[in-house]
């Protein structure tokens, strides 16, 4: 029995970054829940320590009933049954022992019945559970929706919702349609306000993830006779009320444990979350983030389990006399997954790490009103915040897809036999880069950080960081990147064309992207030499993308777009 | 109602994972290259009891454990999974105990509990695999007991009923409360840890341990009644000194060899029919591999 917490000691750096003191004290108002309830802790030392103990009885989990379960809930998959989805045996079974293990309402506060976790250990979690079973993390992932409860309803909804979601509901957000994926603003999904001040919802949602969950985010169009995403709502529903049934599920590629739903309302009786209007302009946005930062994480995840496969296969399988590992060709498509991996993972905890901290002064001012310095501070990582999450999401999903890509070619033939995890794998990677917003819409969210400059900033803010002497190198060469960098921002903004800006967009956001991953994994090597290897690996790449991406933009007139224009 | 649980577990090496250093020169356990684990059939005890803590709300299920002063460790191992308190027997004259010598300090300290309804532990220990601990404490506090129990099925008006799992089949059966239940393998495995007892547990200690602490946790303690681990000692739950620790142990152990299964022999019985499999299988009940 393999604990996936332990065997694992990245991820015990990553959750020992120094700013972890700052973000478990202010989580923990200084520690002054230690007064009320006897699980609080008393100071930082004590916080680690149960973030820790936390994470190896989720790595113990992984490691034992969720992994062990994969390959049959893979296979076996959920079932509609009379308009109700049952899941399969193995899903059944993890979701149990997660309610028993008590990890079910791990971000919320302890008022609500949750652990108070900040987002970054919480993160680690699901990075954990997504390399045991990546569709498995999508049911216990959905518990970020409470979040939005948390963020958005008032009082007594919370109060009636959130300690039921600790205690193992589960929770999922309907938000799209079969005419509203991407486009969210065509949702049509009908809301009538009844005298009572309840509502009745009526329509259909598609692609619901977790589609019969006990909890429901709904957004619906509240706004009769509009049009846009202004006339648009958010709503609970609670199946204990009915009114929803599934019309089917999908069949899916992959992460087929996790059923996707289509839903039938038919006057199903919701309540109103936050403001009316607000459902998609505010709510969605703020939910949406959430879920991105949770897909990155499930990429990573993923990307450590296809890494983990195809490095115990390369030791294991010998050709020409000896383990293929030992060949170049293999060895060198190895260290670089665990580049990207490491890579990912390293923006990941960066970005969950200024997730924490707006989303934290965001609570305290719910209690008392910020002081100045505490509000520009929660603007500024909130702003980076921003700006980081499509970045992870989008590499990171990307990277996820390409390593187990990589995991299979290393496996050779025996790769695509269905005998492998690897094959699982690669099917169940393929969603990361496509749910909760496409890489192409993750680009969309990205490049205003290139024209505002929040990118650059960051760079210059890792640049002046201390580092060791035998590190300074690979510093000195992202220096020459960040001028790459720069260059390229200049000559696409200063070409005033939407279609051309557009095309480049993705261009210069991956170049930011793999300065700003180089950075965090010279970081991270400056506090743990065992990131050392990733990081020359990875500066080596991210030299050679943003290269390549230089000399195209350089190259490139907006005239040329014509070539690829649609006849 | 609610019920008194007492549920006896034990500390042992993980025989599970016994590598090349498992054993010492000299042939002993050598207990520093094995880790200490929870002894597997006592977690499945410990599910039952907290099976019966759930039904009966107000329930407390207090753990029982003789060894080392380190056994602590699988007392707040079993409060994360949702044991209240626990007992450690621990003093050098119950050391070399055999399995009479334990039962009957175990013994004991159950009659110092006092008032329990029911005893609930693992069917054997996987260092020693006698079985014999949890039926010498029933015989000893003179009240029935059910050994390799798969299920407590019901409990109530001062009855048990248990399924036990059995050679050839199961059978259930029904004891008078207070009794001795020993729970095999086979019974549901232990819930996990539980995230909000972890945090809350953690710092549970016995007197040896605090000794060691810092003034910080110390305090800790004092503020928090429930994280302390008891101690019990043997005058402390009054054993006669004859009958525990090496004195009161009849079994002697005489020697210890490594043993290493070699084949003297071997015979090989060719072909895929009838008569060849009848030979095979003469052969075998002759040799008493099976039969």
């Amino acid at each position: 029995m393999s604990n996936f917490y332990t065997d694992n000691p990245d991820l015990k750096h990553h959750l020992g970054h120094p700013l972890m003191e700052k973000i478990s004290a202010l989580k923990e108002r200084n520690y002054t829940d230690a007064d009320k309830y006897d699980y609080a802790p008393v100071d930082f030392d004590d916080a680690m320590d149960s973030y820790e103990k936390v994470l190896e009885i989720v790595g113990e989990l992984c490691g034992s009933t969720i992994s062990d379960n994969a390959e049959s809930v893979d296979h076996d998959g959920p079932r509609v049954v009379g308009g109700r989805v049952q899941y399969a045996a193995g899903t059944q079974q993890n979701l149990e022992a997660c309610r028993k293990a008590g990890l079910m309402g791990m971000a919320m506060p302890r008022r609500l019945g949750g652990l108070n976790f900040p987002i970054t250990p919480y993160i680690m979690a699901a990075d954990i559970v997504s390399r045991a079973d990546a569709g498995f993390e999508n049911l216990w992932g959905l518990q970020d929706c409470a979040e939005t409860i948390y963020e958005f309803a008032n009082d007594d909804q919370r109060e009636r919702f959130i300690p039921r979601v600790c205690n193992g509901e589960t929770m999922s957000m309907d938000l799209t349609e079969p005419d509203a994926g991407s486009d969210l603003q065509s949702v049509m999904l009908k809301a009538t306000e009844q005298p009572d001040g309840t509502w009745r919802l009526n329509g259909v949602k598609r692609f619901i993830t977790n589609g019969d969950s006990d909890i429901h985010l709904v957004l619906a169009r509240s706004e009769d006779g509009t049009k846009d995403g202004r006339g648009l709502s958010m709503f609970i529903y609670d199946k204990r009320d009915g009114g929803v049934t599934v019309r089917r599920i999908e069949n899916k590629m992959g992460i087929k444990g996790s059923p996707t739903c289509e839903l039938v309302f038919k006057n199903a009786k919701a309540e109103l979350c936050g403001s009316r209007r607000l459902g998609l302009i505010k709510y969605v946005m703020a939910l949406m983030n959430g879920a991105r930062l949770g897909i990155a994480a499930q990429s990573v995840g993923i990307s450590e389990r296809a890494y983990r496969e195809a490095l115990a296969y390369a030791h294991d399988r010998r050709q020409f006399g000896k383990a293929i590992i030992e060949m170049p060709a293999v060895y060198e498509m190895l260290a670089v997954m665990k580049a990207k991996l490491d890579a990912s993972r390293t923006l990941l905890y960066e970005t969950a790490r200024f997730v924490d901290i707006y989303k934290i002064y965001e609570d305290i001012a719910r209690e008392r009103s910020l002081t100045p310095d505490e509000r520009a501070e929660m603007k500024h990582y909130s702003k980076l915040a921003d700006a980081l999450t499509p970045l992870v999401k989008g590499m990171g999903s990307e990277y996820c897809n390409q390593n187990a890509y990589d995991s299979i070619q290393i496996h050779g033939g025996s790769g695509f036999m269905k005998d492998y995890a690897c094959e699982r794998v690669y099917r169940d990677a393929r969603i990361t880069s496509i749910y909760e917003g496409t890489t192409q819409l993750q680009v969309v969210a990205a490049i205003r950080h290139v024209t505002t400059g929040t990118y650059i900033n960051l760079m210059r803010h890792y640049k002046a960081q201390p580092c060791k002497n035998e590190l300074k190198p690979m510093r000195d060469m992202l220096t020459s990147l960040v001028g790459l960098y720069e260059e390229a921002v200049t000559t696409v903004t200063s070409i005033k064309d939407a279609a051309y800006n557009d095309f480049m967009a993705r261009r210069l956001v991956e170049m930011a992207g793999c300065i700003i991953m180089s950075y965090l994994l010279i970081e991270d090597a400056n506090r743990n030499d065992k990131f050392t290897k990733s990081a020359e690996v990875y500066t080596k790449m991210a030299q050679a993308e943003v290269t390549k991406h230089s000399n195209f933009i350089r190259n490139f007139t907006p005239e040329q777009l014509a070539f690829y224009k649609p006849e | 109602m609610s019920l008194n649980i007492v549920v006896l577990a034990k500390q042992v090496p993980d025989t599970r994972n016994v590598g090349k250093d498992a054993m010492k020169e000299d042939g002993t356990i050598n207990r520093a290259a094995l880790p200490a684990i929870f002894n597997p059939e006592d977690l499945n005890a410990l599910e039952q009891a907290l099976r019966l803590k759930d039904a009966n709300p107000g329930s407390t299920v207090t753990m029982l454990t003789m060894g080392l002063p380190r056994a602590a460790e699988i007392i707040r191992e079993a409060m994360y999974r949702g044991a209240d308190s626990g007992i450690v027997l621990t003093d050098r004259a119950l050391g070399g105990a055999d399995t009479l010598a334990t039962s009957y300090s175990l013994a004991q300290a159950a009659k110092k509990i006092g008032n329990f309804d029911i005893i609930l532990g693992g069917r054997q220990a996987i260092d020693g695999d006698t079985a014999q601990v949890g039926p010498q404490i029933a015989e000893k506090l003179g009240i029935p007991q059910v050994t390799y129990a798969e299920e407590i099925l019901e409990l109530k008006d001062g009855y048990v009923v248990v399924k036990r799992r059995l050679e050839n089949g199961v059978e259930t059966v029904k004891a008078p409360l207070p009794c001795v239940v020993t729970v095999n393998g086979s019974a549901a495995e232990c819930r996990p840890r539980n995230a909000m007892r972890l945090q809350k547990y953690k710092y549970a200690a016995s007197p040896s341990e605090q000794a060691t602490l810092s003034d910080t946790r110390k305090e800790l303690l004092t503020k928090r009644p429930f994280l302390n681990i008891s101690e019990w000692n043997a005058a402390f739950v009054e054993a006669d000194p004859q009958q525990i620790g090496l004195a009161g142990s009849p079994t002697k152990v005489k020697s210890i060899e490594n043993v290493v299964f070699t084949a003297k022999e071997n015979l090989t019985i060719d072909g895929d029919n009838d008569d060849q499999i009848d030979n095979l299988m003469k052969e075998l009940i002759a040799n008493h591999t099976i039969g």
